[in-house]
Formats: C-alpha cells, sequence, structure tokens
C-alpha cells in the first residue's frame, strides 16, 4: 500500500549471518544483556493500563485535597451539589486541556485557546447568529473555534512563525474581535434557544444525576485519550514532539500534522464554549479570560514536558480536577481568589520539583 | 627518580541505579603525556570523563591529583580550579557570545560587576595564538564559526583556567582530516608545555599518531594500563577492547558472474543543483549497489544525500527512482517514492529518543499498522520485534528506551526503520559515527546484506577506508564537484586523500 516491498531481506536467513561472522558475544556481556533485558521487561509489567506511575502522585494530592475539603466543611464539600460543581467547572476548562496536552506532547503552545473561547461566544450568540436557532450556535462556535484553530495552524506550520508569537497574536486579535463584535456587552441566548440551556437543569440530568456537560467532557476524554495512545495521529504526535528534525526525515508531514493539532484545539475551544454558552445562557467577551494559563499549568503539572514528546492525557485531567478542587475548597472557606493564586503557584512549582527528582533518578540509570 | 605522576585513579566505581557504569578503574597520567583511553561505547569512558570533570561522585575509589590525596572534585567549577578541564563530544560553547566572552564564560574579568571587554580581548587574543590561530578573533560569534575553530576556543578556554590535565571526549569526531592534523599539532605544543592530555578517540590510527600511553576500559574496569601507545600490535588493543581479536572487517563483493542480467538503475540523479554547494550533478545508483561518496567535510556530500533525499529544495536538477520522477525539495514524496535517509546526526536527526526501539523502527511505516487510523499495536511490535531480532540488535527487547542503547545499536534501529519499510534506495550518511569497533564490522555486513537484497545504497563517510572497503563504486567529490568517479577496487587511500585535499602533498 505505500512503496514496493518486495525488496526487504527474508527475516530467516538473516537472523545468523551477523552472529556467525564474528562469533558469539562473551559469556559476561552475554549476561549483562540478559539482565538488562530482564530488568526491562520487568519494568514493563508495572505499567498500569491507564494510569502511570507518575500519575500516581497527582492521584495522592487530589486525595488529600479531598480530606482537606471534607474536614474544612464537612457539611458542604462533598455533598452531590458540591461535586456537581466541581465537575462542572472541571468540564469546561478540562476539554481545553484535552486539546493543550496535544499540542504540547506535539511540540507547541497555544495561548490562544481563552481568547478563541471568548470569540466563540460571542460569536455563537448574536442576534444573527441566534436566528438560526440551536442549531446555528452550535454550529457557528464550533466553526469559529475550528477556523481560529486552522489560522493558527497555518501560519505556525506553513508559515513558519514561532508558535508562542503566532497565538499571542491571535490571543490579541481574537479577545479583540469578540469584544467589537460584542461592543464589550454580556448577549444573552433568546427564548428560542433555550434548549442549550436546559442542558444545564437538573431535570435533563442522565439518570437523573449526571449532568449531560459532565459527560460531554467524559466523552472528550474518552475520544483523545483512544486518539493519543491508540491512532497513528496520537503516535505520530508523540514522534512530531519529541524530535521534529526526525519525523520530517522519517517522511512524516510534519506540517499537515502540526496544523491540524492548533485545529484540534481550535475545536476544543469550540466545544468548551458550548459549555459556557449552557451554563451562563449568555455570550461574552470577557469570557475565557486567562484559560490559557490554566490549561498550561494543567498539562504541566499532569507530567507532560513542555518541551514536547512526553506527556500524558489522564494527568492534565487530574491536574484539572486539582485545581478546580482548590478552587472549590478555598471558595468554601471564603478565601479570596487572590489566595488561590497563590496556591496555585505553589502547586505548579511543587509538581514540577518532585516531576525533576523523579526523571532525573531514571535517568541517572540510562546515562552510563 | 622520574617525576611523580599528574593524576591517578584507583578502582574507581560508580554505580547508577541498576548498572555499575565503573567498577575498578586503575589510571595513571603523567605530566607532559598524551594518555588515550580505548574502549567499547558503554565501557565506561564517559562516564569516567564524567567523574574527572567532576560532574559525578564516585562511589567509591581514590583520586590522587598532583600528589594531594582526595583532591577537591565537587563539581564542574571545582574541577576547573584544580586544573582539569573537559571538552566535551557536543562543544559546550554559547553560540551567541563573542570568542572572547566564551573563553572567559564562568569566570568573567569584571570590575565593579561590569566585564572588562577590553581585557578579555587581549588575553583572549593571547590564548588564541599560543594555540597557535591568531586568525581566530576574540570578537567574532562563536556560532559563525567553523567545528574546528570552536574546538580551539573550547581548548583556549581550558587553558584559560590554567589548565594542567585536559580531557578530550572524541575532539576529532567532528573534523576533517586536515584539521584533526591541526588538532595534532595544538595537543603537541600543549603537552611541551607540560599539559597532559587525556585523548579518547574510536580512530586508532590517530592514537598511533598523536598518544603516548593507552589505558584501555572494558565493561567499566580498567583491563590494560599504561600500553605504549605507538609500539603495542592493533590486535592486541582490539583484543583488550573486545575479548575478541579482529579489524576492520569488511564484507566480501558479490562477484559479477558471466551472462547475468545487467542490474537496473534504481537512481538516477541528472543535473541536480544546490546553488552555492554544488552545481549539475548527476550520477546514478544500480540495484544491489553500493555508491561511496568520499570527500572532506564541507565538500558538500551530506548536502548531496539530504537533496537527493528531498531534505534540501534543488534549484534544477531531476531524481528519478525506479524509473520514475520523484518530486524533489519533499522528503514526504520521496519516502512513498521508497528512498530511506539514515542522517549524520544520530541523535537529533535520525532518533526519538523519548520512545522507544519499536517505536523508533516503526515510524516511517505507521500507515501499514493503521486501519482507519487505529494503530495496531500488537501486529507493531511483532515486526519491530523480528526486526530486532533480525538484525541483532542488543538488548533484544523492542520495548525498552532507544536511549540506553549503544550507539552501534541505534543505528541498527534505525536501519531497521527502513528495512521494515521496504525502500529501495538507502541513504546512508556516516554510519558508523561513533560506533565502536565490533559493532562496526555488523554493520558492514549489514549494509552488505542490504545490498543484495536488491536494495541500492549510497553511502557516505568521513573515513575513506571505510568507503573503499565497503563501496562498489566511488565518488570522490569535492566542493561539490565529481572529480573522479570509479570502480572502488581500483582507487587506494592515498589517491583518494590526494583529490580530496586539492593535490597537496601527503
Amino acid at each position: 500500500m505505500n512503496g514496493p516491498e518486495g525488496v526487504r531481506a527474508d527475516p530467516d536467513t538473516t537472523v545468523d549471518t551477523t552472529v556467525d561472522a564474528e562469533g558469539a558475544p562473551p559469556a559476561d556481556e552475554q549476561a549483562r544483556v540478559e539482565a538488562a533485558a530482564r530488568e526491562s521487561a520487568g519494568r514493563g509489567k508495572f505499567r498500569l493500563p491507564l494510569l502511570e506511575v507518575r500519575n500516581l502522585g497527582l492521584l495522592g494530592v487530589l486525595v488529600l485535597l479531598i480530606l482537606a475539603g471534607s474536614f474544612t466543611r464537612p457539611a458542604e464539600f462533598l455533598t452531590y451539589d458540591n461535586v456537581v460543581v466541581i465537575l462542572t467547572l472541571a468540564s469546561v476548562s478540562g476539554v481545553i486541556t484535552v486539546g493543550m496536552t496535544f499540542v504540547i506532547i506535539g511540540g507547541g503552545i497555544d495561548l490562544s485557546v481563552g481568547a478563541i473561547v471568548a470569540l466563540a461566544t460571542v460569536w455563537a450568540t448574536t442576534k444573527a447568529t441566534q436566528v438560526y436557532g440551536t442549531g446555528g450556535v452550535i454550529f457557528c462556535a464550533l466553526a469559529v473555534g475550528v477556523g481560529c484553530g486552522l489560522v493558527n495552524g497555518l501560519m505556525i506550520a506553513y508559515g513558519r512563525i514561532v508558535a508562542f508569537i503566532m497565538t499571542i497574536a491571535m490571543l490579541a486579535s481574537a479577545r479583540g474581535l469578540a469584544i467589537n463584535i460584542s461592543s464589550g456587552h454580556t448577549q444573552t441566548l433568546n427564548a428560542d434557544n433555550q434548549t442549550l440551556v436546559n442542558l444545564g437543569y437538573k431535570d435533563n440530568f442522565l439518570f437523573g444525576r449526571i449532568p449531560p456537560l459532565v459527560i460531554m467532557f467524559a466523552i472528550v476524554v474518552v475520544v483523545g485519550w483512544i486518539v493519543l495512545n491508540r491512532t497513528t495521529f496520537g503516535r505520530r504526535t508523540f514522534a512530531i514532539g519529541g524530535n521534529q528534525e526526525a519525523a520530517r526525515l522519517a517522511g512524516l508531514n510534519v506540517r499537515l500534522h502540526t496544523l491540524l493539532l492548533y485545529v484540534l484545539s481550535g475545536l476544543c475551544c469550540g466545544v468548551a464554549s458550548l459549555m459556557l454558552i449552557v451554563l451562563t445562557a449568555s455570550g461574552t467577551s470577557a469570557n475565557g479570560n486567562l484559560y490559557e494559563l490554566d490549561a498550561i499549568a494543567a498539562v504541566i503539572i499532569g507530567g507532560t514536558l513542555l518541551s514536547g514528546g512526553r506527556g500524558t492525557l489522564v494527568g492534565s485531567v487530574l491536574g484539572v480536577l486539582v485545581f478546580t478542587t482548590i478552587s472549590n475548597i478555598f471558595t468554601l472557606n471564603n478565601l479570596t481568589t487572590a489566595t488561590q493564586q497563590v496556591a496555585k503557584g505553589v502547586i505548579i512549582v511543587i509538581a514540577v520539583l518532585v516531576q525533576r527528582l523523579v526523571a532525573e533518578r531514571r535517568a541517572g540509570a540510562d546515562s552510563v | 627518580m622520574p617525576e611523580p605522576p599528574l593524576l591517578v585513579t584507583r578502582g574507581i566505581v560508580k554505580d547508577f541505579p541498576g548498572v555499575r557504569a565503573l567498577d575498578g578503574v586503575d589510571l595513571e597520567v603523567r605530566p607532559g603525556e598524551v594518555h588515550c583511553l580505548l574502549g567499547q561505547n558503554g565501557a565506561g569512558k564517559s562516564t569516567l570523563v564524567k567523574v574527572l570533570s567532576g560532574a559525578h561522585q564516585p562511589d567509591s575509589g581514590d583520586i590522587v591529583w598532583r600528589e594531594d590525596q582526595n583532591p577537591h572534585l565537587t563539581g564542574p567549577t571545582a574541577a576547573l580550579r584544580l586544573g582539569i578541564a573537559t571538552i566535551y563530544q557536543e562543544l559546550d560553547l554559547v553560540g551567541g557570545l563573542s570568542v572572547a566572552m566564551n573563553i572567559f564564560l564562568g569566570h568573567e574579568q569584571s570590575a565593579f560587576g561590569f566585564t572588562r571587554r577590553g581585557e578579555m580581548n587581549r588575553a583572549a587574543r593571547e590564548l588564541l595564538r599560543r594555540l597557535g590561530h591568531p586568525e581566530i578573533s576574540p570578537a567574532s560569534e562563536v556560532g559563525r564559526l567553523s567545528a574546528a575553530a570552536r574546538q580551539i576556543v573550547s581548548m583556549a578556554r581550558a587553558l584559560s583556567y590554567d589548565a594542567r590535565l585536559i580531557v578530550m571526549d572524541e575532539p576529532s569526531a567532528a573534523l576533517a582530516h586536515d584539521e584533526v592534523q591541526n588538532l595534532f599539532r595544538v595537543i603537541r605544543q600543549l603537552t611541551a608545555a607540560g599539559v597532559a592530555v587525556i585523548y579518547i578517540s574510536h580512530r586508532l590510527e590517530e592514537i598511533r599518531e598523536v598518544g603516548d600511553r593507552v589505558t584501555v576500559l572494558k565493561d567499566g574496569r580498567t583491563v590494560a594500563a599504561g600500553l605504549p601507545a605507538r609500539t603495542t600490535p592493533t590486535a592486541t588493543l582490539v583484543a583488550y577492547m573486545t575479548g575478541r581479536a579482529y579489524e576492520y572487517v569488511f564484507p566480501p563483493r558479490p562477484q559479477a558472474s558471466e551472462g547475468a542480467p545487467e542490474r537496473r538503475e534504481v537512481l538516477w540523479v541528472e543535473g541536480l543543483s544546490l546553488p552555492g554547494v554544488f552545481d549539475d550533478l548527476s550520477f546514478s545508483v544500480r540495484e544491489g549497489e553500493i555508491v561511496g561518496l568520499a570527500g572532506l567535510v564541507g565538500s558538500g556530500r551530506s548536502e548531496i544525500l539530504e537533496t537527493v533525499y528531498g531534505a534540501r529544495r534543488p534549484s534544477a536538477g531531476r531524481v528519478t527512482l525506479d524509473g520514475r520522477p520523484v518530486r524533489t525539495g519533499s522528503v514526504v514524496a520521496s519516502v512513498r517514492a521508497g528512498m530511506g535517509l539514515a542522517p549524520e546526526e544520530r541523535k537529533s536527526q535520525g532518533l526519538l529518543l523519548l520512545d522507544s526501539v519499536a517505536g523508533n523502527v516503526s515510524v516511517a511505516s505507521l500507515r501499514r499498522y493503521s486501519r482507519l487510523g487505529w494503530l495496531d499495536r500488537r501486529r507493531e511490535l511483532a515486526d519491530a520485534r523480528r526486526e530486532v531480532a533480525a538484525l541483532d540488535i542488543r538488548p533484544d527487547d523492542p520495548r525498552r528506551p532507544i536511549r540506553t542503547l549503544s550507539g552501534g545499536n541505534q543505528q541498527k534501529a534505525l536501519l531497521a526503520r527502513w528495512l521494515l519499510k521496504g525502500c529501495r534506495l538507502l541513504l546512508l550518511d556516516e554510519p558508523t559515527r561513533g560506533v565502536d569497533v565490533g559493532a562496526r564490522a555488523e554493520l558492514y555486513a549489514l549494509i552488505r546484506r542490504l545490498a543484495d537484497s536488491g536494495v541500492g545504497i549510497v553511502l557516505v563517510s568521513s573515513e575513506i577506508p571505510e568507503v573503499l572497503g565497503l563501496a562498489d563504486r566511488v565518488l570522490v567529490i569535492r566542493e561539490g564537484r565529481v572529480l573522479r568517479e570509479d570502480d572502488a577496487q581500483e582507487l587506494d587511500e592515498h589517491q583518494v586523500l590526494d583529490l580530496v585535499m586539492e593535490g597537496s602533498p601527503l
């Protein structure tokens, strides 16, 4: 299916030639090699199916937070209503974080996600858009997300503008455009388009318990996980992020793939915008403020290398949950958002420090 | 009474989790000598260098530096203060800074926090003059210098600390032939002034030329110490390194039998031009043929490979593979047409260092394991396992991170990548760089076997014996032009060297 294949050497006849050419390796070397092989095989067995070992630390943090929340606010924290609040808020930033995880593993960065969310919510809630009904709103939010991602991707992949610069430019202009379109006002959904808003009401919860937004988030995560870990697209993302030049020389279409990563991130922003519209029944240019930093922070404490090539989606999701839970606990305890910011900063630093230590201990074994 | 040794190490042991990197290294270096360290990849040379430079602390063993028991080797700066300077394989210079700033990086001459540029430039000029390179300006930007000039700057930096011992880890790996001679001249000047040099290289002929004594490491242990560098037979050295005795073995060329059908051309290159590098270049490669490109660094040989492969866009010319034209300037098109490249810089251009062996092998063939985008990982791993076994890649677990393999096995994994893809033309750029003697023979045999299976191969190497020994046909290249094209058996090393070095006497 790709290129002629008839000429490759027959493995059966090729196995022994090298060995014969120089004799068997000395016994002690053989033993070393075998020991190393056993070790690496053993290491593979300890890998948990979905969760990598390094995510366990983050899971521990989450458990500690839940304990802290239960102790400080026993009457409120672990109630059904509060858990729904946490998960719903986590859903919005979580969807964006999924896209961001792909971009960062692929060796890029997207600073424009917050601004794209603002533009998408505004564009999807203008009077002109609402004329087309709920379908029009949904289509418009997704199309704005994909469109902005497409512009980012085209400029980065084919215009060779550094991702950092291009997405800053998109950040500035998308938010500017959002303010322009809405004239700075909050645009509410009119009476014809309440179908979307109803998704936020308890009457429409699945089995009466599970909010549809959380289900959407779960679907995005599952699909994202499959794409990242079980498809060629995901594998290429790791390859390109790990070593772009090597990926190019191995024949991968690095530019097209980079373009697709930003489109994917834009699409996630579109989905998050819809969630915001559901939650607030409105669109405003103030939406999505600093979402880019939250998403990047969640990806980083989730164990993804900022330089690309390595990372997990599960880690990013745990990162989002950690941040949302902290905010929730602080709010329940009547602490200001300013204090929350400080706590967030401290957590980022500690998480990255711990990862560094773990990584260095591992690297020591390899650098012989 | 002879002078006391400059540096003595006894029984140095260094453990990393799960691996003992050094397991009893004894070394004795005298003032003013060039002491060569020999050993296969993984023998512990690099770890020893890191111990000497203060980057690693040994777990046990003694180091005596100028009769001082347990010197204060707690970090790179401490080592430099003691007078031990290290020049690493990958030069550790800051490209954007000037020559003088690089030389005095970390110990800038300053007054009240302001750098004294004039003073540093003067001191840098003096150091460069001492090294016999007054033509390097202290003000020029290091990123614009040649690899050879950068190495001189590294040495000037070592001297600026008044180093008594300079450790050079494969200094010649990035240098062309005449630049290596220059390096040797500088080393001789240094040793004449009483500075000792620990010289690490895979090239035995260099060790013979510049070295005084040789210490051989194997599996983290000293197996032979203080051998005379010039008179110890190669077979002995190789035997110490490997526990086996052999030299470079090139596989036999297939005999052309009478009446056999003429082999078809796999690759046609016609009138290919890359402005400023080469012009109107034409050559062809037949099925099963190994064509070698011999030339110095900078002769355009790597650029030729990269242009044929589509990694550079030519201004003119055509590339035809198996009779079908290939769009130039597109790697994707070249790979689809059936080309593969094992690039010059294995780590930065070839390997996905964060990935496993299997991931590195399958990356060019992912489409084969994809059904509607879904990756069949079981089949991918099975195929990778088969390639690993077929090429005898060690250790043989394809799930192992590729960075833990030796250079030779990493190179084999790159070949496995294209073998798995099933390509028609393989472009090999310096396939044995940084590969130890034992693994080289395996690679040679492997490359020949690939050719015998019908693949056309273009080979670039700075080691002329390698090109002559392995290739069927050789193109000698200087300044982007083919000076001579001949059967490899019709050429000898001196002729080729003469040609590539512009007729200078040798």
